[in-house]
């Protein structure tokens, strides 16, 4: 089976219902099928071998996911917040491929060999009208590559995670109803169509047959704005993006009625911040969502009883229970190893692992990450609890998540240690209310920390500049020389606020 | 019929058509007690077995009785679906709030 699948059974179940945009003005399930069928046909005539988007969400992004699968093509979104060098070694290693590009992101890829940038306007109004679409030539095979999707690694160079067809059906099958939502349903997506939640946002809410209303460019107020005007009962948001929607909506005052339910993901959520979230908003159903790129988005939640009751009790085991990730979907299995693979009882840290017909783990250079068996190791340690509720701590690497974004400390530290007078210089998370954690810098050297902040900044870019230096005459390291990161992160976590 | 998950099947008395999402192997998968077909199979005039007609509705799952087999109704229609005159059995979703 194809994602195809999925649009196809929405538009003959329910194809008068708006799939995307404003009721009245939005496009149907049965257009949207049409309009990829037709993108399909465009993609094909390219003769590329991929299909990819360089743009903020737009309708675009469905037509365009569902026609590389109409037209038998992976889809590969870029991130367009990236710095120029990175954004063309990406789009070289996506080539050759037809890239749907909009808000002015073309001309920074067009020079690219077996890239074919075609503007966002012209794909839409190519893709708006014409022949009929001819549904017996899609390709079905649920072993196709539908998804690459690039994930910042642990060495910093991005990997492509390849994501299969049966992956994401597999997930949508197993996570959501058919046609589950009422017809007034409408959820808001303001994560970018680079990351995992965006585009899964476009194939469930498909599949349940909730309207779609994106928001290009994510700030509070037009966040809070668009809830009221559009009427949206559903929307799904990182941490920092709930931390400054309840900082607005504290300042506003807004009620926002038609909101039904609130899912949150891709971080660490600061308890202070979803506490908050709950008095501002207690008519709202919480959904706390934990996955990764790699399976295929959400494998354990959290859900609206369970946030409910951590809230209203006193007693800390229970209001523990907000920091956890809830229990995993019932259509996979999740497993606490230690380091030899052995699975660890209850109340045990280890690695989270994960099995499942939506667990792609899987690269393109790389290969399978699958155990003989089928797991997955996710790298993010964690532990389950007498009760099945998973407790995530982090990624086992390292990896710092700045406000959804993933930062690699070793990028940060090879900056840091390109300065003359830097002998050493570990980079690491340090908790933060607004941002789930921030970038702690610990540096060996006689040197001003306003130049290494702005070395950084220069180097990557702003959001990557330690928020934090402090300075160590030499840094830890164990009898293998390895660098004792937990030993410098409980020495500086007390500078963060979270 | 081969089975494997992702083989699409269409109903050789009704509307109905299906993908399977679970099982493998030589099995039987019927409509109406009539052997499901390929999607490309041309139009037959065979009629449901009296009583195999309870019909399939979109989206639902249906399921044999140890669970080995799973197919999802991707186009609803009059028949019931079995495994040769075994009927499947609708498989009740479970209930999961919207994560994405």
């Amino acid at each position: 089976m194809n994602i195809l699948t999925l649009l196809d059974m929405a538009a003959s179940g329910f194809g008068e219902r708006t799939a995307i945009g404003s009721i009245g003005s939005g496009i149907t399930y049965a257009e949207l099928l049409e309009r990829a069928g037709r993108a399909g046909q465009v993609f094909k005539d390219n003769g590329s071998d991929r299909v990819s988007l360089l743009d903020v969400s737009s309708p675009a992004l469905p037509i365009a996911l569902f026609g590389a699968a109409a037209a038998g093509q992976p889809f590969v979104p870029l991130n367009y917040r990236l710095a120029e060098d990175d954004l063309v070694a990406l789009a070289e290693r996506t080539a050759s491929a037809t890239l749907v590009a909009g808000d002015g992101n073309g001309p920074r890829v067009e020079s690219v060999e077996g890239i074919t940038v075609v503007e966002r306007d012209d794909f839409l109004a190519t893709t708006s009208a014409g022949d009929g679409i001819d549904q017996a030539e899609w390709p079905f095979d649920p072993e196709d590559i539908a998804v690459l999707l690039y994930t910042s690694g642990t060495t910093g160079i991005p990997k492509a995670a390849v994501l299969r067809h049966k992956n994401l059906t597999g997930y949508i099958l197993g996570s959501v109803e058919y046609m589950g939502a009422a017809e007034d349903e409408a959820t808001l997506v303001s994560v970018p169509p680079y990351h995992i939640a965006g585009l899964a946002a476009m194939l469930s809410s498909v599949y349940a047959g909730r309207r779609i209303v994106q928001l290009p460019n994510f700030d509070a107020d037009a966040w809070i704005d668009a809830v009221a005007n559009e009427g949206i009962t559903h929307a799904m948001v990182v941490p920092t993006m709930l931390a400054r929607i309840v900082e607005r909506l504290a300042e506003r005052g807004d009620e926002l009625p038609t909101l039904r339910a609130m899912s949150y993901g891709g971080g660490r959520m600061p308890f202070p911040v979803i506490d908050q979230a709950m008095n501002l908003l207690p008519g709202v159903a919480y959904v706390n969502a934990y996955g990764l790129t790699e399976t295929s988005s959400t494998i354990s939640l959290l859900g609206p009883d369970d946030h409910w009751i951590a809230h209203a009790s006193d007693d800390p085991a229970m209001r523990r229970r907000l920091g956890s990730v809830g229990r995993p979907l019932p259509s996979l299995e999740v497993s606490i190893r230690d380091e030899e693979g052995n699975e660890v009882p209850a109340g045990t840290p280890g690695e989270v692992w994960v099995r499942g017909e939506q667990v792609a783990g899987e690269y393109l250079q790389q290969g399978s990450k699958l155990t003989a068996e089928g797991w997955f190791p996710t790298n993010d340690g964690g532990e389950l609890d007498e009760e099945g509720y998973l407790f995530v701590t982090g990624r086992l690497d390292d990896v710092i998540i700045r406000g959804g974004e993933n930062i690699s400390p070793g990028e940060i530290e090879d900056v840091l240690m390109s300065h003359p007078s830097v002998a050493d210089a570990a980079v690491i998370g340090v908790p933060s209310v607004q941002w789930g954690e921030t970038i702690g810098a610990v540096v060996v050297g006689d040197v001003d920390e306003a130049e290494l902040k702005a070395l950084v900044a220069e180097r990557l870019r702003s959001s990557r500049s330690p928020d934090y230096v402090v300075f160590r005459d030499e840094l830890p390291y164990n009898d293998t020389g390895k660098l004792l990161r937990r030993v410098l992160r409980s020495e500086i976590s007390d500078l963060g606020d979270g | 019929m081969e089975l494997r998950p992702g083989l699409k099947l269409k109903s050789a008395v009704c509307s109905t058509e299906i993908i399977v999402v679970g099982g493998s192997g030589d099995v039987d998968v019927t409509c109406g007690g009539v052997s499901m077909v390929e999607p490309t199979a041309e139009a037959s005039e065979a009629t449901p077995v009296d009583g195999l007609t309870d019909g399939t509705l979109m989206g639902k799952r249906y399921t044999d009785a140890d669970g080995s087999i799973e197919v999802l109704c991707t186009k609803p229609g009059d028949g019931s679906l079995g495994i040769g005159q075994t009927a499947l059995a609708l498989k009740e979703a479970t209930a999961l709030p919207a994560s994405d």
